[in-house]
């Protein structure tokens, strides 16, 4: 079995956001980077498989983005992928979902992989399309929002999770490509052996003109703060004096402090 | 300007948020028809053309063969945009459609920016405006964005949908209920939420402290129940519980959309969170900005006073 985990380097999302000069995206000095939370499922649900088959399946991992990105990548190796693509990409935050799907796919066509697991989309940009779009241009079976997955016998059974905590369950045939909501397993910490191991798996580095060049479908006319409607009351400074406040108002402006 | 609208079965039930699609393309300013795969025995209330297909024979979810039924709409009505709720049946069907009519989307709109849309990035620190470059689009629209105003009324021009086959690689098996909820938080009257901010398991009962406190129950936000520190029936938000307290006290929550679906309207809302530019800030009735392990037990300890 051939599987592909495709993964994407984000920053913190507790950091502070500032646009770019250009207004096309953020600021990326001074912001610290990891791997995509829910690219972190997707990565430990494909080891998780290959343990359970016996350690046969190979788990290539896939990222498109700057220099930068090949430390998320070296994570993923140490968690239990086998070898890694990098798609060296330094003007990646300017493709929109459609390219960077092709991109992908572009790559993925020839490889033939029998399971794809994404995330179900960016802690950064959130639009949760391009492992579907990539399904799509593949031609696999897609389900999205993964909390439960099980194999069987070239049968993959997920749960999808609905709004107000239902799930939805449902049978695909491989191929296929699943993506993974939060919560779908424990993503492994790496063990110091498994990060030595790591060093030495092979990361293959492809630049975007070797594959697909789609124009953008959708583009970035501007990012900015979204505007502050005020209203709440902001209290700063000593504890103490923050406390006494906050009993205050509590005891004015609700019923239920007495 | 003509939108074609998918509307939302579950279980059985149209969802309210169908409304909330027609509220969109009013909007835009666009004429609206709607695609259902649903029944007879729930319709929307409108004057709109309600293209119908029979959930019983093409499954509530099963988007191989909802797709093809949506391109048959379009194929009928060539409109300029096809609308979705950006929901779990939403984003996983409006690629697929997309990616068939080589359609652009913009994911999960906000607001509308002459002409533009604006969506939120960067949980919701940051909004960017997107323009599609294709002349159709797919959007799909937040929950809760764009509401409806006044009662829908109306009853819709019905026309039926098929397909000549029901042939999928997709299954679709049944729901699972959710989990049992050991805690009722819907009746809640003061909810103390934990929330990432609070840094560890261990800190949890800090927070549970405050709400013993002050009478009420914990709560807690998706990240805190997905690491475990948490038991889900505590869960506040989309998949979680909605709830309406008197008092909301969100302690190390920095506000996703999900959580704020689930609390938003609660009468008072107090954050507590290190980062001023914390999205729970724009929802709060006051936000104090302190390390939540310094001030929870300094405020618990006044409490108990």
């Amino acid at each position: 079995m051939k599987i592909l985990v495709c993964i994407k380097q984000v920053p913190d999302m507790e950091s502070r956001f500032r646009p770019n000069g250009d207004k096309t995206w953020y600021d990326e000095s001074d912001l610290a980077f990891r791997m995509n939370e829910y690219d972190e499922y997707a990565v430990e649900q494909a080891v998780q498989l290959k343990e359970q088959l016996g350690g046969e399946p190979e788990i290539t991992v896939l990222s498109i983005g700057p220099e930068r990105t090949v430390e998320a990548i070296k994570k993923a190796l140490a968690m239990g992928g086998d070898r890694a693509v990098h798609i060296r990409d330094d003007r990646y935050y300017q493709k929109d979902p459609w390219q960077i799907a092709s991109m992908i796919a572009s790559y993925a066509k020839g490889e033939s992989f029998d399971l794809i697991f994404t995330g179900m989309q960016s802690q950064d940009r959130g639009s949760a399309q391009v492992g579907v779009i990539v399904a799509e241009l593949l031609g696999l079976s897609c389900a999205t929002t993964l909390v439960g997955f099980s194999y069987d016998g070239g049968t993959v059974t997920v749960k999808r999770e609905l709004e107000g905590g239902i799930k939805g369950v449902a049978k695909l045939k491989l191929p296929a490509l699943v993506t993974c909501q939060l919560g779908l397993n424990t993503p492994r910490y790496p063990t110091l052996p498994n990060i030595m191991k790591a060093k030495k798996k092979e990361i293959a580095a492809l630049t975007p003109a070797e594959l697909s060049g789609e124009a953008e479908l959708t583009a970035t006319a501007a990012i900015y703060p979204p505007a502050k409607k005020g209203g709440g009351l902001v209290l700063e400074g000593e504890i103490g004096a923050q406390v006494d406040r906050l009993m205050g108002i509590l005891k004015e402006k609700t019923a239920v402090l007495r | 300007m003509k939108a074609l609208l998918i509307g939302e079965y579950r279980q059985g039930k149209l969802l309210d948020t169908t409304y909330e699609l027609k509220a969109f393309a009013d909007r835009l300013g666009a004429d609206s028809v709607m695609l259902l795969v649903g029944s007879d025995a729930e319709l929307p209330k409108c004057d709109s053309k309600v293209y119908l297909a029979d959930a019983a024979k093409y499954g509530e979810y099963n988007p191989d063969l909802h797709k093809q039924l949506v391109l048959q709409a379009v194929e009928k009505e060539n409109p300029d945009c096809i609308v979705f709720v950006h929901s779990s049946y939403g984003w996983d069907l409006a690629p697929r459609v997309a990616v068939a009519l080589k359609a652009g989307q913009v994911s999960e709109i906000v607001a509308l920016n002459e002409g533009a849309y604006e969506v939120n990035a960067c949980n919701a620190k940051l909004r960017r405006t997107v323009t599609p470059k294709s002349g159709r689009c797919v959007l799909t629209i937040q929950a809760g964005a764009f509401s409806p105003t006044g009662e829908p009324q109306g009853a819709p021009q019905l026309e039926r949908l098929d397909l000549s086959g029901t042939a999928s690689a997709i299954e679709f098996v049944g729901y699972e209920a959710a989990e049992q909820k050991g805690v009722d938080l819907s009746k809640a009257e003061i909810i103390v939420s934990a929330g990432r901010g609070v840094g560890k398991k261990d800190n949890v009962p800090v927070i549970a402290a405050l709400a013993s406190a002050l009478g009420g129950e914990l709560g807690a936000s998706r990240p805190v129940v997905d690491a475990g520190w948490v038991d889900h029936s505590h869960q506040v938000g989309t998949t979680g519980q909605t709830v309406s307290p008197k008092l909301y006290v969100a302690c190390g929550i920095s506000g996703a959309i999900q959580h704020l679906a689930g609390m938003k309207k609660a009468d008072f809302i107090v954050a507590i969170n290190k980062d001023k530019d914390a999205p729970i800030g724009e929802i709060a009735d006051v936000l104090v900005v302190a390390d939540v392990m310094q001030f929870v037990p300094a405020f618990t300890a006044k409490c108990a006073r």
